[in-house]
């Protein structure tokens, strides 16, 4: 994804919201500024308060307390009908009763254009979803995808500050869901409007978004960039929810800055970053690397950094292998994915093997 | 792949079990409903075809000539009292359907979209006067209407009226007010139900694209709810159009009906064969109306987009 010059203007800024359910908090004390033109995700499980979050932006719910504010301007009291956000309903919400055209018109006929302009606009909008030509069809005959784009045209015809997108993909086929996640991308790069997009795919999160914020259980725990995430989790949670993590107990030896010497038993001394957002525990720490950044090294070949194990299990996913690696100290075996093109998918169960690492993947985090 | 092959033939039995079940569950299915479709065709379809037989026949005192003939219709749609029965019947259920759908849809907009955990409560509670006898409901209608009734003792006692009105009672009117009475509940169900069947989140998507409670209203709603308002307009008018025991109770002189003048065919006028012609012509005109008023309604519908 090239990366954009971007503007730093905040678009929404969330300030200590929290939305309460009786004593159950759906929403709790989220803070969060989200640029202009930004493609932002949010990230999560199911129930971790997502569509809460989305619903309070869009004017469909309140916050307890906090304050949510679009473009500088407060949102208290303002309801949803006036508010300078459209949104992408899950279930694309397309009028049963109205055609095609008059469900992208919808929102254009409260402006009274005149009728050429509105017409143009539902056409110039129907040709980015590339729904030209299917103004007529009914809303019932359609299929999920077009569904989709017509849900997405309605929205963007009123060329709203925001758009926001819950699940916008998630009824979709595999297919037809990684098709639509680049055409949406370039949707909104296009049209360089601020979108929030609600997901719990990580794959649909990392692939599409500037950035990413990830929420559990009603607070966010992270937000920064795909990669960042992806590579620097700030804890244990995060990590996991993005992915195979290996999680290696570590003791420190000496913290200096923002960086800190580490021993484990399986990798030796490592010296690494420390997250902004690391939690001491005493003089323990957590180690995590990702399956990928472990190597298998074949026959004689060497590295600088490399632990030696048994392959006490072994996957098959066609393109990588998923193999399990015992390392004596470690507690609990490591997981490494290979792609298959040296064969790592004839390395038979209980084979002795060597493994290369770098040890900038290893990144130390909170519990 | 092997285990696809080696599950092949293990599936053909058992499809071909699943269609013989198919056949014996829809041989099952007519063996369930024949009894009521045995009844319905005894008690529905065999008199509507006697009344029919009779339309083309000649009342001789005590027999019935045979022979065809169409001097009943000719009676039927000639006669201007009739004719002007027939207009008022049907004037009178077009006002009672109107009266009960405009009554019946607040009520049910309300008990669907603000009843809350409650819905089945207020359901309830709407039923609770049906739980007497139609002739009761009737009755209390001619109290409270009545020369000494509740509204008249109540009208003069706030001193709105000198003397006990007779314009409340024994008129077109108070038939039109006891029939929306009747039927409200009637109206009621089809118009929540089908406004319990629209996906909220249509709601919200008018919301969001800037409609206002009104507007929203006006343009997803109600359109929406047409399905139900064409269900309660027909439930209401199609049977209003033939009450008899309304009129007869509440109608007085001026609120005299078709079916009334059916009935003394049937009874003291001892003429079925003009009987079954007036009831075969209402019937005919009943349906035109019911399927105008559908059309009616449903283009006023499309032409609202
Ligand atoms: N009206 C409500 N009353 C009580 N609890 C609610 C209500 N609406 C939402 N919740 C709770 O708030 C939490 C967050 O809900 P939310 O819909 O935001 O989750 P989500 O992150 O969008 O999940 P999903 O991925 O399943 O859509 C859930 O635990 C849910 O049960
Ligand atoms: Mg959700």
């Amino acid at each position: 994804m090239p990366e954009r010059s971007k503007s730093e203007r905040p678009m929404i800024e969330i300030a200590h919201v929290t939305r309460s359910y009786g004593a159950f908090k759906a929403l709790d004390d989220a803070s969060l500024t989200i640029r202009e033109g930004e493609f932002f995700s949010l990230l999560g499980p199911s129930g971790c308060g997502k569509t809460t979050l989305l619903r309070m932006i869009a004017g469909f719910d309140n916050p307890t307390s906090g304050s949510i504010a679009v473009d500088g301007q407060e949102m208290l009291g303002i309801p949803a009908n006036r508010r300078p956000t459209n949104m992408v309903f899950q279930s694309y919400a397309i009028f049963p009763h109205l055609n095609v055209e008059q469900n992208v018109g919808y929102g254009l006929k409260r402006l009274r254009l005149d009728a050429t302009e509105e017409k143009r606009r539902v056409e110039e909008a129907l040709a980015q979803v590339s729904l030209t030509g299917l103004g007529k069809r009914g809303a019932t005959e359609l299929s999920g995808g077009q569904r989709q784009r017509v849900a997405l045209a309605r929205a963007l015809v009123m060329r709203p500050k925001v758009l926001l997108l819950d699940e916008p993909l998630s009824a979709l086929d595999k297919k037809l869901r990684e098709q639509m996640q680049v055409e949406l991308r370039r949707l909104q790069q296009a049209v360089g409007i601020t979108f929030i997009l609600v997901t719990h795919d990580q794959y649909e999160a990392l692939a599409m978004s500037d950035r990413i914020a990830v929420m559990f259980g009603g607070k966010i725990a992270q937000v920064a960039s795909p990669k960042e995430i992806y590579q620097r989790p700030v804890n244990r949670q995060v990590a996991d929810f993005l992915g195979g993590m290996n999680f290696v107990k570590a003791e420190i030896v000496e913290e200096n800055g923002a960086s800190m010497t580490v021993d484990t038993l399986g990798f030796g001394r490592v010296k690494t970053d420390k997250p902004a957002a690391f939690v001491r525990n005493g003089k323990a720490a957590t180690l995590g690397i990702r399956p990928e950044r472990l190597r298998v090294l074949w026959d004689d070949a060497k590295d600088k950094h490399e632990v030696a194990g048994t392959v006490v299990d072994r996957h098959y996913f066609g393109e990588i292998t998923h193999l399990i690696v015992d390392i004596p100290g470690l507690e609990k075996p490591l997981s490494v994915t290979e792609t298959n093109n040296f064969g790592a998918d004839d390395i038979p169960v209980g084979a002795p093997i060597r493994l290369a690492y770098d040890p900038d993947a290893l990144v130390a985090m909170a519990d | 792949m092997t285990a696809a092959a080696e599950g092949a033939p293990a599936l053909r039995p058992a499809q071909s079990r699943r269609t013989s079940l198919l056949q014996s569950e829809s041989a099952q299915g007519f063996a369930l409903i024949s009894p009521t479709f045995l009844y319905a065709l005894v008690l529905l379809v065999v008199p509507i075809l006697v009344v029919i037989a009779h339309s083309f026949w000649t009342q001789n005192y005590l027999t019935i000539d045979r022979t065809f003939t169409l001097e009943n219709y000719r009676i039927a749609l000639t006669e201007p009292i009739y004719r002007d029965l027939l207009m008022r019947s049907l004037r009178i259920s077009l006002l009672v359907s109107f009266f009960t759908v405009v009554l019946a849809y607040p009520i049910a907009f309300y008990i669907s979209f603000h009843g809350g955990r409650h819905k089945g409560l207020w359901l309830f509670l709407i039923t609770i006067p049906f739980w007497t006898s139609y002739l009761l409901r009737v009755m209390s209608w001619k109290v409270i209407l009545g020369y000494n009734g509740v509204l008249n003792s109540g009208l003069l006692g706030l001193g709105i009226i000198d003397e006990p009105s007779t314009a409340l009672l024994y008129n077109t009117s108070a038939v039109v007010i006891t029939l929306t009475h009747a039927w409200a509940a009637f109206a009621i169900l089809p118009i929540f139900v089908s406004l319990e069947k629209i996906d909220r989140t249509l709601i919200e998507a008018a919301t969001d694209l800037g409609d206002g409670p009104l507007r929203r209203f006006m343009r997803v709603t109600l359109p929406l709810s047409v399905p139900g308002i064409v269900s309660a307009i027909l439930i209401v008018m199609i049977p209003t159009v033939g009450d008899f025991v309304t009129p007869r109770l509440v109608g007085g002189k001026d609120g005299v009906m078709i079916a009334n003048a059916i009935q003394a065919q049937f009874g003291k006028g001892a003429n079925w064969p003009l009987g079954a012609a007036l009831s075969v012509t209402t019937m005919a005109i009943v349906t035109m109306m019911a399927a105008a008023t559908v059309l009616i309604i449903r283009s006023a519908a499309r032409l609202a987009r």
